[in-house]
């Protein structure tokens, strides 16, 4: 009878999650254009060998890379410090709380529409600028801030999802630690450096988990903010998979592409499970 | 105490969101100002975007352009609204995304529930590794099962000029079923229902059986009556994972007639000169139901977050 109610689920996952993993895997071994009538030609690992020496592949790993390391440590270091500040019993806090929450709820692509705004030469941040004394920017067309300014957003973005994680973790850490530790003399400092930090490793591995899958696989924000440049600066690589399989028609390159993104994606976020997540 | 790592207690989901324990009724602005002053300069910061976009949506496109951008519009104006709604396409984009993601809703709260019942309380010879195939589909990138999905949208048999074997047509290319294809059944909802089912008592079900209830009347009299927070995750869940999709409607829908919401934003970009008044309408349209749709369901919206992965 079990088998029974979750055959539907089970049918619909394997036709639509399961076996297009299968099938992208060999499509990575094929060259094939939608546009051709011939169908996949089986190719072996060359595209694979050819991401060996693809310049732009190359960059927009990188790209990638710089991208989810410019934005984890704020997203998880700020959004740790609101949780602490929030985690008080006291009125007043749930508004906080809900304002602060907020970004983690609303479309990725209406709120980069509202970034692309107060990014823009009149925007609100040239206004802040002009305000100190300083020149305008052009943030998202220059080369050296484009990437620097959707890594802003992302924070923004990311904070307040993190900080309710961080405020679950903080009131899983039993209360009688702290007591004990207020017993044997520990201030306030040492309390939170021996019993909440520790406390908290657990659910700090998994946000760093989530935040690096979610940041590696940037797209609507590179779309609407920086179309990918200028000059590729905020080409990742999940943007440059998009444009090699529906610009250039390329569904063989891209979905290797596809295949070493997932395995690098898998690869950092095993690492990061091993050297978090044990050693307690 | 709430223990985020032992409960599978029923009303688990919901009780998240910490509490504000209420012997401590005092105003945390007298109590902690230190603390209150940094909370609310980090909140209002955090808040100007919103801000910024609903003082847009409201100016004239003159007042847009200024070299010193005031919050408050000097000649308030609903113009912008009526704009990105018909010029802007995003009426009949908020149609199309509403009708989709009430598919995904209506096929998630019906058969993920379902099948995450089964797996909680009819464990069946495998079912443990079907689970386990099931939730692991969850930690696939989009971008890999993004253009083999294309492929089999536009080779759906029967459809759009398709034959028996999807070939000759376009399939459900740039059409609303195509659009919701990929979400009528989200592993992670599968995944919430069990842990919810697990913390319901099993007599309840036995009980009914004794009476001589059938499985289906079991799950449909006896459990889902219980289940109406877990309902609520699975249907939030579910629709703003489809009214937030981007990527996917981008691949596979190609006229207005198929737009949905953020893709009908995103035109407010073309030509390289962005209209800002009503592209802010058109957000604040698209974000709405989003903010609505959580200021009355904090708790699940919370908790369904929680629950993803603290428990891990």
């Amino acid at each position: 009878m079990g088998a029974l109610f979750v055959a539907p689920a089970a049918a619909y996952i394997g036709i639509f999650h399961l076996f297009p993993v299968v099938y992208g895997l060999y499509l990575s071994f094929t060259r094939y254009s939608p546009l051709d009538r011939g169908g996949p030609q089986l190719i072996g690992i060359d595209n694979y060998v050819d991401l060996l020496s693809d310049a732009d592949f190359h960059k927009s790993v990188r790209v990638t890379v710089q991208f989810v390391a410019e934005v984890l440590p704020f997203a998880v270091a700020i959004a740790l410090g609101l949780a602490l500040l929030a985690n008080r019993s006291m009125r007043g806090i749930g508004l906080f709380r809900a304002g602060l929450f907020l970004p983690r709820i609303v479309p990725l692509a209406a709120v980069s529409l509202i970034w692309l705004w107060l990014y823009s030469p009149d925007g609100w941040f040239n206004h802040l600028l002009g305000q100190v004394g300083l020149d305008p920017r052009n943030w998202l067309l220059d080369e050296g801030t484009a990437l620097h300014a959707v890594a802003g957003m992302r924070v923004w973005k990311a904070l307040g999802g993190n900080m309710v994680l961080f405020l679950a973790g903080l009131q899983a850490i039993p209360r009688t630690l702290y007591e004990a530790a207020t017993v044997d003399g520990a201030n306030s400092w040492q309390r939170f450096r021996y019993v909440t930090l520790p406390g908290l490793r657990p659910v700090t591995t998994y946000i760093v988990i989530l935040n690096i899958v979610y940041l590696a696989q940037s797209f609507a924000e590179i779309f609407i903010l920086t179309g990918g440049g200028p000059l590729r600066s905020t080409t990742t690589t999940n943007f440059l998979i998009y444009e090699e399989a529906f610009q250039n028609n390329r569904f063989g390159s891209a979905s290797a592409m596809a295949f070493v993104l997932f395995a690098l994606i898998f690869a950092f976020s095993f690492m990061i499970l091993r050297r978090m997540g044990s050693n307690r | 105490m709430m223990s985020v790592h032992t409960s599978r207690g029923p009303g688990r989901i919901g009780a998240r969101w910490p509490a504000v324990r209420r012997p401590a009724t005092r105003w945390i602005a007298r109590r902690r100002p230190g603390t209150f002053l940094v909370l609310m300069i980090a909140t209002v910061l955090v808040m100007m975007p919103f801000l910024w976009m609903l003082s847009i949506a409201f100016k004239p496109e003159a007042e847009v352009f200024t070299s010193v951008p005031s919050m408050l519009p000097a000649d308030p104006t609903f113009e912008n609204f009526s704009t990105a709604w018909t010029s802007g396409n995003v009426g009949r984009a908020m149609i199309n995304s509403t009708m989709v993601a009430g598919a995904a809703v209506l096929v998630n709260c019906t058969f993920a529930v379902l099948a995450g019942y089964a797996f909680a309380k009819l464990p069946f010879r495998g079912s443990t590794l079907v689970f386990l195939l099931m939730i692991s589909t969850a930690m696939v990138p989009v971008a890999v099962t993004l253009i083999p999905l294309f492929l089999m949208t536009k080779g759906f048999p029967l459809v759009g000029g398709n034959d028996l074997l999807g070939q000759d047509g376009t399939g459900l290319l740039d059409t609303l079923p195509g659009v919701v294809l990929p979400h009528l059944i989200a592993p992670l909802n599968i995944f919430l229902a069990r842990q919810y089912f697990f913390g319901l008592d099993d007599d309840l079900g036995e009980a009914a059986r004794i009476d001589g209830a059938s499985e289906l009347t079991t799950f449909w009299r006896i459990y889902v009556p219980l289940a109406r927070p877990l309902v609520a995750v699975v249907a939030i869940f579910s629709f703003t994972a489809v009214w937030d999709d981007f990527l996917w409607p981008l691949v596979v829908t190609s006229s207005m007639e198929a737009e949905t919401v953020q893709l009908a934003l995103s035109k407010f970009l073309t030509g390289g000169n962005v209209m800002y008044g009503p592209a802010m309408a058109g957000a604040v349209l698209v974000i709405l139901p989003v903010v609505a749709v959580f200021v009355f369901n904090q708790r699940s919206f919370i908790a369904g977050l929680s629950d993803g992965g603290v428990k891990g």
